[in-house]
């Protein structure tokens, strides 16, 4: 009975371990709600004209990354040599979604800081963003041969990240492909 | 004298500030819907759904660009004659729970609804016990000898006036 006095200080301790707990998580990664759902049904105008449209049925058959971006968006600028990195060393289509903006002033940014992309498309209304739950750019998905969103990385990809994260997620799928096969 | 007209002065000036920012938040003139009852419905939907880069904010309050795009899909899909349930249910696919400002009772939430109803009740049963305890103390004595004649005194001072 002479304890209960410290019950208020207990559960406040619990809130603060919570609390402390909270402030150490990304606020902007709020979770996927299309995490193993498939891919939603696009068709995105080319950036370069002459190609063929980027639509999602593209993304089927292997493992594959697609990538949001906007030559408005400086936190892409950044991320933009990863990528390039990434085109020139690894073995896996990369796909971009240019964001927001006409295919023209893509192509322009593309152009100048140089094209990382196996196709890109442009999502100018931003409809099939919000379709595939973008919060910003950059944000990028990996999804599986069989055309299903299996992770979502919000913000940069840095080389760690794509190393130590997405890479291994990438052949890991690449596995389990096999495996069925 | 002058002072007050002063602070008159300026709460009103800080009010119509205030009003007309309200009146230029988003959504935009252009966003209107000309059907009154869809319009309604639309501003009803932008007030429940969260900007989800912003975060904090409903659509409704928000100038975030993509916050714009989630309004003209709202927008879209009440023309096309979807329910208020219905426009919630398409955001939800798309952007999970997080999109709805007030979150849905379900099993991940429940310690969140309960927890104050809860926690009113454990406080209810924590003072009525305190409080027995507290009544239970200071249960009358008996007078001693000297105050009951004390208190026949003063009652009988009463009576005669």
């Amino acid at each position: 009975m002479r304890y209960l006095g410290f019950i208020p200080l207990a559960l406040f301790l619990v809130m603060g371990v919570y609390f402390a707990l909270g402030l150490r998580q990304d606020p902007n990664d709020i979770p996927s709600a299309l995490i193993d759902e498939t891919l939603p049904v696009f068709e995105l105008a080319p950036v370069y004209s002459g190609d063929a449209p980027l639509a999602s049925t593209d993304l089927v058959g292997e493992v594959a990354v697609l990538n949001v971006f906007g030559s408005w968006c400086p936190p892409c600028l950044t991320e933009h040599p990863v990528l390039l990195e990434i085109a020139a060393r690894y073995d896996v289509p990369l796909y971009g979604m240019d964001w927001r903006e006409p295919p023209e002033v893509g192509r322009a940014w593309l152009e100048r800081h140089g094209n990382p992309y196996t196709r890109v498309g442009n999502d100018a209304s931003g409809r099939v963003a919000i379709d595939l739950g973008v919060t910003g750019a950059p944000e990028s998905f990996i999804i599986d041969a069989a055309g299903r969103v299996r992770h979502r990385h919000v913000g940069i990809i840095t080389p760690e990240i794509w190393q130590t994260q997405l890479w291994p997620i990438i052949e890991t799928l690449r596995a389990e492909d096999g495996e069925v096969r | 004298m002058r002072s007050w007209i002063y602070a008159v002065m300026a709460s009103v000036v800080l009010t119509c500030v205030l009003l007309t920012s309200a009146v230029f938040a988003a959504p935009g003139p252009d966003e209107i819907l000309t059907d009154p009852r869809e319009e309604a419905q639309a501003q009803a939907l932008y007030d429940v759904l969260r900007c989800v880069v912003c975060q904090s904010q409903s659509l409704s309050h928000s100038d975030a660009p993509l916050a714009a795009d989630m309004r003209a899909v709202v927008r879209e899909r009440v023309q096309a004659g979807d329910s208020h349930q219905d426009v919630l249910d398409y955001m939800q696919a798309r952007y999970g729970d997080y999109v709805l400002l007030s979150p849905p009772l379900q099993g991940n939430t429940i310690a969140l609804w309960v927890w104050p109803f809860l926690a009113l009740f454990l406080g209810a049963i924590g003072v009525m016990t305190y409080i027995r305890h507290q009544t239970g103390r200071s249960v009358p004595e008996e007078l001693s000898e000297a105050d009951s004649a004390a208190a026949r005194a003063l009652m009988e001072e009463e009576g005669r006036e």
